[in-house]
C-alpha cells in the first residue's frame, strides 16, 4: 500500500489485514514504544483545525518511533497564500516519508499523491466532504472488537449512520468500508442532507429513525453543524434534535447489545443527548483509543510495507 | 493565386482561382495551372467562433489578441468573437475598440468584440450598449459570459433595449444561488467525490425563463454553451413556439463527460461543467436536428498555476480553438450525423449570421471572399498540449487522438496558417 486516500480503494482483505495489525498493536502496547519505524519521518500537514485527529496520528507515529513534524496551516506560510503545491514541494525537499494530510478541499489528498509534486506516501486524514478513511477503519475495528473476531469481518451486522450524510466524509468512508466487510449499512437523514445518488451506494436509505432502531447492532451519530440550519437544510436545532437526535427514548428502542458511536466532537443535546453519550452502550471513548491503534497499523503497512 | 485539387464541402473536387481577396474562378480539379496543391483536402468556409476568450486587455499572461488569433488561424478560424470579461471589462466603446484595433494590427482573424451587458459584469446596471454598437467595433452581441444576467428585470430590459440596434443578448445560463460553490455536474459521482454539485436545473431554469422573456418583449436571445439534455428540450419547444432563440454547444461538451473528474485533475474543470454521456448524446442530436444552431469554442486560456493545484482553487475553463474542428469532425461528421456542408453551417455560416458578420460564413462561389479552411479528415493527430499557438496549455485533450487536421487557413486571399504538411 503506497497511499491511503479513500476507503473505496481498500479490498476486504486489505481492510481485515489492517484491523488484524491494529489488534497486534494493541497486544504489544505494553511495550509503550516500538522501534519499528525508527528513521522514518512523518509529517502531519493540517489545513483544518483538528486537534484530536492530529494528536492521534502523532501518538501513533511516536509509538512506532517515527520522527514527527507537525505542519499546521495556521501561523505558517500557508496562511500567507502559499499553494498546496509549494507546501508539498517544501515537504518533499525536507524528506518526508509519509504526509498525513487534512484539508478542507475534497480530493486534495488525491492531488497531493498524484499530481507529481512529491514521491512520498500520502495518508488522507480527511479531505473536505470526501473521505476520512482512518476514521472508518477505527470504526470497523471498534465494531469488530464487539461483534467479530481476529481475521474476521462484520458479515450481517446492521449498522446505522445518522445525520448530515451530505457533508460527511465519515459517512462516505464508512458506507463503503463497512459494506466491504459484509455489514448492512443504513443511512438515516432528512432528505435535504442526503447526497444525490445515495440510493446507488451500498446502503439502504431511511427518512425515519425510529423504524430502524430495533434491528440495529450499532448506531453512529454524525456531528451536525449549526451552519446547516442557516443554510435551510433544516428549520431549527430543536426540530432536528426531535426528529433525528438520539435521546434516552430512542436508546430504549435499540436492542440491549447495540452500541452507540460518534466520531466526535459531539454536540451534546443536539444529535446525541448527554445521557446517551455517557451510557453503558456508548463506545465513543473506546473509538478514540482505537484511533491510535488503527493509525499505527496504517503507518506500519504504508512505511514498513508488510503485515505483522 | 490558385488552389489545386480541393474537395469543396467534401463533395466536389475543384481548382480555385483567387484574385486579391475574392474567388474569381472555380473549375473541375486538374484544369488550372499548378498553384498550391491541396491534395484533395476538404475545403470549408473559414470558421467563425461566437465565443472566444482572448484575455486582452488585462490577462496577457494567458492570451493576447495576437496569440489567440494565431491559435484561431491554426484551428481554421477566420473570425472570432471576443468575450468582454477582460480587465478592464469590455463594457465601454473605448475597451471594445481597443480589442478591435489590436486584432486589426494582428491581422490573422477578424475579431468582433462582444460587449458586456452590465457595467463591470456586476449584473446591476446596463453597460453602454448603444455606444458599443455605434463604435468602430460595431458590437452586436452582448454577454456577461462567466456570469449570468440573473436578475429577471434587468434581463428583460437588456432584451428590449438592444432591439434599437439589432443587438443580441448571449446569456450564460447559470442560476447563481443554485450553484453557490458548485464544482462539477451534480450526480452520484459528485456526491461520491465530495464535490459540490452543479445541477442541470440551474442552467435549464434560466433558459426557460429567458426564452419566455424574449417571447414577451419580442426580442431575440442566444444561449451560450448549452450543456444538458433538458436545455436542449426547452430550446426545442421554444423554437416550435416561434421564439427567436439560438443556441451554441462547445466542442468539449460534445466529447468529454463528467467521469473525467474522478481523478480531481482541474484540467477538466469548466463552466458549465462536463455532464453525463446522456447529455453529450442529446447535445449531438440537438445539433443534428437544428435545435442547437452552432458550435462555439468557449476557448478559455488560463495560466498554469490556475490548473496545477487542488480542484476547488483551480480556474474554470479549457482551450478550444485549435481542436474544435477535429472534435466536430470526430463526433459528428465521421459518425454520419452531419455532412461537411452541415458542419460548415454550424461552424461558419450560422455563427456569422448570429453575429451579423456579413463577409464571413459565405458560400464557396465566384465573387465571394476567399476565407477558407482546408481540412484533411484522413489524418489523425495525437494532441500535444505543448504544440500550440496559444499562450496557455490548459488543453484537456492532451494525449487524445482526434480525427482530422487543419492544413491551411486563408483570410481574404492570404494564408493565416499553413501546416508543415503542406508544400508550396
Amino acid at each position: 500500500m503506497k497511499h491511503l486516500l479513500s476507503s473505496e480503494d481498500l479490498t476486504r482483505e486489505e481492510i481485515i489485514a489492517l484491523l488484524d495489525t491494529a489488534t497486534r498493536m494493541a497486544e504489544l502496547s505494553g511495550a509503550k514504544k516500538l522501534p519499528t519505524l525508527r528513521g522514518f519521518t512523518v509529517v502531519n500537514l493540517f489545513f483544518e483545525d483538528s486537534t484530536r485527529t492530529r494528536i492521534s496520528f502523532e501518538a501513533a507515529a511516536k509509538r512506532l518511533s517515527a520522527d514527527v513534524i507537525n505542519f499546521s496551516a495556521k501561523g505558517s506560510s500557508v496562511s500567507k497564500g502559499e499553494s498546496l503545491k509549494d507546501t508539498a514541494l517544501t515537504l518533499q525537499a525536507m524528506g518526508a516519508d509519509a504526509i498525513v494530510v487534512r484539508h478542507p478541499a475534497s480530493g486534495s489528498a488525491y492531488r497531493l499523491a498524484n499530481a507529481g509534486w512529491i514521491s512520498g506516501s500520502v495518508i488522507n486524514a480527511g479531505d473536505g466532504t470526501h473521505q476520512h478513511p482512518t476514521q472508518s477503519l477505527l470504526d470497523a475495528y471498534t465494531l469488530r472488537n464487539h461483534f467479530g473476531e481476529i481475521g474476521g469481518d462484520l458479515g450481517g451486522k446492521e449498522i446505522a449512520i445518522v445525520g448530515d450524510i451530505l457533508h460527511s466524509r465519515v459517512a462516505r468512508s464508512n458506507i463503503f468500508l463497512l459494506s466491504s466487510l459484509g455489514a448492512r449499512v443504513h443511512v438515516i437523514a432528512p432528505p435535504t442532507l442526503l447526497p444525490i445518488g445515495v440510493e446507488t451506494w451500498p446502503c439502504s436509505v431511511h427518512l425515519n429513525l425510529d423504524d430502524v432502531l430495533p434491528k440495529l447492532d450499532a448506531i453512529m451519530m454524525l456531528r451536525i453543524q449549526s451552519e446547516r440550519m442557516s443554510d435551510s437544510y433544516f428549520p431549527s436545532e430543536l426540530e432536528y434534535s426531535k426528529r433525528y437526535g438520539l435521546d434516552a427514548r430512542r436508546l430504549a428502542l435499540l436492542p440491549e447489545h447495540a452500541i452507540v458511536m460518534h466520531p466526535g466532537p459531539m454536540n451534546r443535546g443536539l444529535e446525541i443527548s448527554a445521557t446517551v453519550a455517557d451510557s453503558k452502550q456508548s463506545v465513543i471513548v473506546e473509538q478514540v483509543a482505537n484511533g491510535v491503534l488503527i493509525r499505527m497499523a496504517v503507518l506500519f503497512h504504508i512505511l514498513a510495507g508488510e503485515t505483522l | 493565386m490558385i488552389l489545386n485539387n480541393v474537395n469543396i464541402l467534401g463533395s466536389n473536387f475543384a481548382d480555385i482561382e483567387i484574385t486579391d481577396e475574392v474567388i474569381t474562378d472555380i473549375q473541375p480539379a486538374g484544369s488550372m495551372p499548378q498553384g498550391t496543391d491541396c491534395a484533395g483536402g476538404v475545403l470549408l468556409p473559414g470558421l467563425v467562433d461566437l465565443h472566444t476568450h482572448l484575455r486582452e486587455p488585462g490577462f496577457e499572461e494567458s492570451e493576447t489578441v495576437l496569440s489567440g488569433s494565431l491559435a484561431g488561424a491554426r484551428g481554421g478560424f477566420t473570425a472570432l468573437h471576443a468575450m468582454p470579461n477582460t480587465s478592464p471589462v469590455g463594457d465601454t466603446a473605448g475597451v471594445v475598440e481597443q480589442v478591435w484595433h489590436l486584432a486589426k494590427a494582428a491581422g490573422l482573424c477578424d475579431v468582433f468584440p462582444i460587449g458586456a451587458v452590465t457595467k463591470n459584469l456586476e449584473g446591476e446596471q446596463l453597460a453602454e450598449l448603444g455606444a458599443m454598437a455605434d463604435s468602430m467595433a460595431r458590437v452586436r452581441i452582448f454577454s456577461d459570459d462567466g456570469k449570468c444576467v440573473s436578475d429577471p428585470l434587468l434581463m428583460r430590459r437588456a432584451l428590449e433595449y438592444v432591439k434599437a440596434f439589432g443587438g443580441v443578448i448571449a446569456q450564460h445560463a447559470q442560476d447563481p444561488s443554485l450553484t453557490i460553490g458548485a464544482q462539477m455536474n451534480e450526480s452520484e459521482l459528485s456526491s461520491r467525490l465530495g464535490l459540490k454539485g452543479w445541477p442541470a436545473v440551474a442552467e435549464e431554469a434560466i433558459i426557460a425563463r429567458d426564452v419566455l422573456l424574449a417571447q414577451h418583449v419580442k426580442s431575440k436571445i442566444h444561449i451560450c454553451h448549452v450543456s444538458t439534455r433538458g436545455s436542449v428540450e426547452i430550446i426545442r419547444r421554444a423554437k416550435e413556439n416561434g421564439i427567436d432563440v439560438t443556441a451554441e454547444v462547445t466542442p468539449h461538451h460534445l466529447i468529454l463527460t463528467e467521469d473525467l473528474v474522478e481523478n480531481y485533475d482541474p484540467i477538466f474543470k469548466v463552466n458549465p461543467p462536463l455532464r453525463s454521456i446522456e447529455d453529450v448524446l442529446a447535445l449531438r442530436e440537438g445539433l443534428k436536428t437544428g435545435v442547437i444552431d452552432i458550435i462555439a469554442t468557449d476557448h478559455a486560456p488560463h495560466p498554469q498555476e490556475s490548473k496545477d493545484c487542488e480542484w476547488q482553487v483551480a480556474a474554470f475553463g479549457m482551450l478550444g480553438l485549435e481542436t474544435a474542428l477535429s472534435i466536430a469532425y470526430t463526433t459528428l461528421v465521421k459518425t454520419g450525423d452531419l455532412t461537411f456542408a452541415q458542419l460548415a453551417n454550424v461552424m461558419s455560416s450560422l455563427p456569422a449570421a448570429i453575429g451579423q458578420v456579413s463577409n464571413h460564413g459565405r458560400p464557396i462561389a465566384i465573387g465571394e471572399p476567399a476565407n477558407f479552411t482546408l481540412f484533411d479528415p484522413a489524418r489523425s493527430v495525437t494532441v500535444d498540449k505543448f504544440s500550440t499557438s496559444s499562450k496557455s496549455i490548459n488543453n484537456p485533450y492532451h494525449g487524445m487522438t482526434l480525427e482530422g487536421q487543419v492544413l491551411l487557413t486563408m483570410l481574404r486571399g492570404h494564408f493565416t496558417y499553413k501546416s508543415s504538411e503542406v508544400v508550396g
